[in-house]
């Protein structure tokens, strides 16, 4: 058998030898179903961004216009003097590659331009090259490159492959932040008019209607009212929630995606629920339509478009002259209240300091932007005992919980949604401790990036979370993954579908509403999705 | 730029590097090579390494820090009955105090890197370190032996020698006490920080090599550097272990330096002086290079800042006012629908008819 | 000896040739990643294939209904069909398998039933890849499915919930 052909030569695979080629070397191919469809023109003109235009990723000419390089270069000295983090971040890096393997996406795709440390070298070999003497002297040698359209459609089509999740960052041993490269890096993709329509529209969208889709007032009350129906088909209790009402004592403010798309809408019912319970004990609550989106995805664009969107939360909390704000389940929408909107959009002095009206507890930690998590409201709630609770009607599930990036790493919101969770369902079991709390991995699809054509990515990136909730899923039986986040909700069923069929997604307050015990309700046989409660299957559904 | 050209770039570049106090001193010699060596490129260097450390520093303080962003890496400080973790997300001063000083002290984000894997095999449970925790040791075994040999280095600074200098030899020394315990053969004691640093530096380099990941994001200025502390470690190694140099000459060469009155006595090996360069072009590279990450840890804003920001605030110098979609021009848009759905509003149907009549 | 009891003897190093030509589809910067991460939390892509190809390969030595080892082929290449490869790449390491065998078998040892005992082999390999194929286009039919649910969420939904649209009664 002379002619065995060797394995290599079967493997068609093209290898040029990428031990002898630098990845300055290797130029980016953007490829179907990793990158997401440009910006259309119409959303990227609505809110007034630079270069509206109909284009696609995949053309050679990006239309650029002509003075793009100046465009960029001026933004990038901008940025340079308006950010510590950034002048800091480009300089300090010593490429030790700790954060190398960190990345969600670099562990399922196995893409090197992946690695975290790759990704920001990206964008500091043009800086390099702009900004230092050694770039400027020795160029490739000091790892300094010239900035020009390819360099370009690299930094895009990698910027738009991270979700800003900041797990890299908790490796690095300088605090080096990929997200807050990626999110300056796609500032600069902005002031060219690189975006995404996945973004875009979004923005476009929550900027006039207060919602990612573009519903308008009525609708979203008549979103509401579907639920009331549902939920009195259920408990046989009628929920009367306050839209726009002047004078209320708190203001709650939730992602939209709750309102509009499975399994969220479970979790809006559970809100809906939650105040309902509370009303005779004091709660003063309303929900609004203007600011009606709690996500952010004009943080996914530059800080001045997330400072717009977030501008309105604290403007509706005035008109209505409302003492704080409740925020619900959100994981970017808590990154930037967190981090940004006092800074933004306050001092909100209009406000008082937040106080429970059912228990009395201040909420010191939250003393500056008047915001309190829906979480740590009702885990305040359960900590008094002023809730009834009946843990058994979630016991048709087994329950992992997966932390939200930013909820995890921007705050350190760890264990009120865990103190809830236990107490609203008795099977409940963790993942593998290099996958949650500060260590968890990203949904795969955040920052914006949840768009349908780019499926492939999403699922790659998605590989590390959900080989995780495999793990318990066959340990445990676990069947479903709980979470404290709009895009999780969105986009983890589908996640969960290609890796795990049998898990299904949810949001801690559908599960507290489960086992919320009404007065005068009726006798309670099906769960929020219309299923049978454990031990139901034979009652009649009234 | 493949690897072997980085590795083949640093390593010419250091060996220039060697070469031309080899060949200046060693083979053209004479009273201006050894004050060109001795003195004048030393002032130089310093003075290159504290302007340079300062502007650059400097240059980092002048951009602001716009928002607070620490990176948390455990519990928030929320009710007095959940146990927050003050160290790894502070609330306060104090704790970004401890979050920095483990973060300097001990690389706490990098240890983090490893795993501590407990496998059952047939001889029972067992402990499977990864790889990630030698990275750590190194860079831990590595800074501080640098540390520690610069600080030993203080013998030939000052005049007398500060007891400091005693008691670290003495504890760097212990290890010939153990494997040669007689003096003798005109062997110096062996110090261990020593073969540890050269030993780290050799680990730090060969990883970057064996690494596939750490190889294809190397640059040359990952290598040089290492290179260069290698050279160093080696040409003093050498000087204390095979090529003597007379000792009080350069004692007496750097006292002098230090007290801005240099003079070059007569009969200082070569070898020191290579030593001497290899040290000038490492603190005059230094604040050109990633070698910054030094005084830059101390900056990192997603580490040297609370997570307060719910209950202090932060002002962003230069925070400007932007446009927003107001209520009011949202109700313009939706009003008659809103009311038609019973949702309250501002003003009434009259103001619908007017904002219609307008456009 | 015949080719089956080479199969046997030497199926460690079948096993990890075949590994590496799999893994050797990734790029090099990052296959040390792969093989290297233990960790089968940190390292998922290399821990499926560090631990499915084995089981495939049993099944195909010990004649077994590869129905049994379909939730192994499934794991790789359910990965492999949302990362970087055209199809036929994605699917190659099962081809590779016929001359990875084919080079590591001692052919003087074996005597004259050789080629029939090679003949059936290649089959099998054959019915393998023709599962393989199925899984494939199951796993892409699935992200197509997904894309479509997606879709239908956000907007089908809504208009059923809004009052828009009118069913027809059961």
């Amino acid at each position: 058998m002379a002619d065995t052909p060797k394995p290599e030569k079967t493997a068609r695979i093209n290898h040029i030898p990428p031990l002898m080629k630098g990845w300055m070397d290797t130029p980016v191919e953007i490829k179907p179903g990793i990158y997401c469809y440009g910006a259309k023109p119409k959303n990227t003109k609505a809110v007034g961004m630079p270069y509206p235009k109909e284009w696609n990723p995949t053309d050679d000419d990006w239309q650029l216009p002509e003075n793009w390089k100046d465009i960029i270069d001026e933004g990038l000295r901008d940025r340079r003097d308006k950010y510590r983090s950034m002048k800091l971040f480009m300089d300090i890096c010593v490429r030790c590659g700790a954060c190398a393997d960190k990345c969600h996406f670099f562990i399922g795709s196995g893409d090197p331009k992946n690695m975290p440390v790759l990704r920001a070298e990206l964008f500091r070999s043009v800086y390099r090259k702009k900004f230092t003497l050694g770039g400027k002297i020795f160029g490739k040698f000091a790892g300094a490159r010239d900035l020009d359209e390819d360099v370009l459609k690299e930094w895009w089509y990698y910027l738009y492959q991270c979700t800003e999740c900041r797990r890299c960052s908790i490796f690095c041993p300088y605090g080096i932040d990929t997200a807050e490269v990626t999110i300056l890096g796609r500032e600069l993709t902005n002031l060219v008019g690189l975006n995404i329509d996945w973004i875009a529209g979004p923005v476009a969208n929550c900027n006039r209607t207060g919602n990612h889709l573009g519903i308008q007032p009525h609708a979203y009350i008549d979103m509401l009212d579907f639920f009331v129906d549902e939920i009195e088909d259920i408990t046989g209790l009628r929920m009367e929630p306050d839209i726009n009402r002047k004078g209320a004592e708190i203001l709650f403010v939730t992602p939209s995606g709750d309102v509009f798309a499975d399994p969220g809408t479970f979790t809006a019912m559970g809100y809906l629920m939650l105040f309902h319970y509370l009303k005779s004990l004091g709660l003063d609550i309303t929900w609004s339509t203007y600011a009606s989106e709690g996500g952010n995805f004009g943080f996914f664009t530059s800080h001045e478009m997330a400072k717009r969107l977030n501008a309105k939360m604290y403007s509706e909390a005035e008109r209505l002259g409302v003492k704080w704000i409740l925020g619900g389940e959100c994981g970017h929408m808590w990154r930037v209240i967190n981090q940004y909107m006092d800074t933004f959009n306050g001092p909100p002095d209009f406000m008082e300091e937040p106080v429970s009206p059912i228990t009395g507890t201040k909420f010191k930690n939250a003393n500056a932007t008047k915001l309190v998590h829906i979480v740590e409201f009702t885990a305040d709630l359960m900590k008094h005992n002023k809730l009834k609770l009946d843990k058994s009607r979630n016991d048709h599930l087994k329950v992992t919980f997966h932390d939200s990036c930013n909820t995890a790493r921007a705050m350190g919101f760890l264990e009120e949604p865990r103190y809830v969770l236990n107490n609203v369902c008795n099977n409940f079991y963790e993942m593998p401790p290099n996958t949650i709390r500060e260590q968890t991995f990203c949904c795969g699809s955040g920052s914006g990036l949840n768009a349908g054509e780019n499926m492939e990515v999403r699922m790659r990136g998605g590989l590390p979370r959900a080989n995780a909730v495999k793990y318990v899923h066959e340990k445990f039986g676990v069947n479903m993954l709980s979470c404290i986040c709009a895009i999780d909700r969105a986009v983890l069923p589908n996640s969960m579908d290609y890796w795990v069929p049998g898990v299904d997604v949810c949001g801690l307050h559908e599960l507290v509403a489960n086992a919320l015990v009404f007065e005068g309700e009726k006798k309670r046989t099906l769960d929020l999705r219309a299923e049978y409660l454990p031990g139901m299957e034979d009652e009649e559904d009234v | 730029m493949n690897f072997i050209i980085s590795i083949l770039f640093s390593g010419i570049a250091v060996s220039v590097i060697v070469l031309i106090p080899w060949i200046c001193i060693g083979a053209i010699d004479g009273a201006f090579m050894r004050s060109l060596f001795g003195i004048i490129i030393p002032y130089a260097a310093i003075a290159t390494f504290l302007i340079g450390i300062v502007v650059r520093v400097i240059s980092w303080s002048r951009s602001p820090v716009p928002f607070r962003i620490p990176t948390t890496a455990g519990q928030e400080w929320s009710f007095p009955w959940i146990k927050s973790n003050p160290i790894d997300n502070p609330k306060g001063m104090g704790g970004v105090i401890l979050r920095m000083i483990f973060e300097v002290l001990l690389f706490r984000s990098l240890f983090r890197n490893t795993r501590l894997e407990y496998l059952n095999d047939e001889n029972g449970p067992k402990i499977n370190y990864e790889w990630e925790k030698w990275l750590w040791l190194a860079a831990l075994a590595f800074h501080y032996s640098f540390l520690v040999i610069f600080l030993r280095h203080f013998r030939f600074f000052l005049d007398p020698i500060p007891g400091f200098v005693h008691v670290l030899e003495s504890l760097d020394g212990f290890m010939q006490l153990g494997i040669i315990p007689f003096n003798g053969f005109g062997m110096p004691g062996v110090y261990i920080t020593d073969g540890l640093l050269l030993a780290a530096v050799t680990y730090l380099f060969v990883r970057r090599i064996y690494i596939h990941q750490v190889r294809y994001i190397s640059l040359p200025a990952d290598y040089f550097p290492l290179f260069i502390i290698l050279g160093l470690g080696l040409t003093g190694v050498l000087m204390r272990y095979a090529i003597r140099v007379d000792i009080t000459a350069v004692k007496e060469l750097s006292i002098s330096l230090f007290q801005f009155s240099p003079k070059v006595p007569d009969g200082i090996g070569v070898i020191f002086f290579i030593h001497l360069f290899l040290l000038c072009v490492l603190i005059a590279y230094f604040p050109f290079s990633k070698l910054m990450h030094m005084a830059g840890i101390f900056l990192s804003p997603t580490r040297n800042m609370a997570n307060n920001n719910r209950f202090k605030r932060h002002v962003n110098p230069w925070n400007y006012p932007v446009k927003f979609h107001t209520y009011a021009a949202y109700e313009d848009e939706f009003r008659e629908k809103m009311i038609e759905a019973g949702i309250p509003v501002d003003k009434g149907v009259e103001a619908t008819s007017e904002s219609g009549k307008k456009e | 000896m015949s080719i089956k009891q080479q199969l046997i003897e030497k199926k460690d190093l079948i096993i990890k040739t075949w590994r590496s030509a799999l893994l050797g589809s990734y790029p090099e910067a990052t296959q040390r990643f792969l093989i290297r991460e233990k960790d089968q939390f940190a390292n998922p892509v290399g821990q499926s294939i560090h631990k499915n190809i084995s089981g495939i390969y049993h099944a195909l030595i010990e004649d077994e209904d590869f129905d049994t080892v379909s939730s192994n082929l499934e794991e790789i290449i359910k990965i492999r069909a949302v990362q970087d490869f055209i199809p036929s790449d994605a699917l190659l390491f099962i081809f590779q398998l016929k001359s990875i065998i084919r080079s590591s078998l001692d052919f003087k040892s074996i005597g004259n039933s050789s080629v029939n005992e090679l003949n059936s082999l290649d089959v099998r390999i054959d019915e393998l890849a023709l599962k393989a194929f199925d899984i494939y286009s199951m796993c892409r039919q699935k992200l197509y499915e997904i894309r479509v649910n997606e879709v239908q969420n956000q907007v089908g939904s809504l208009l059923k919930r809004a009052n828009l649209t009118v069913e027809i009664p059961d």
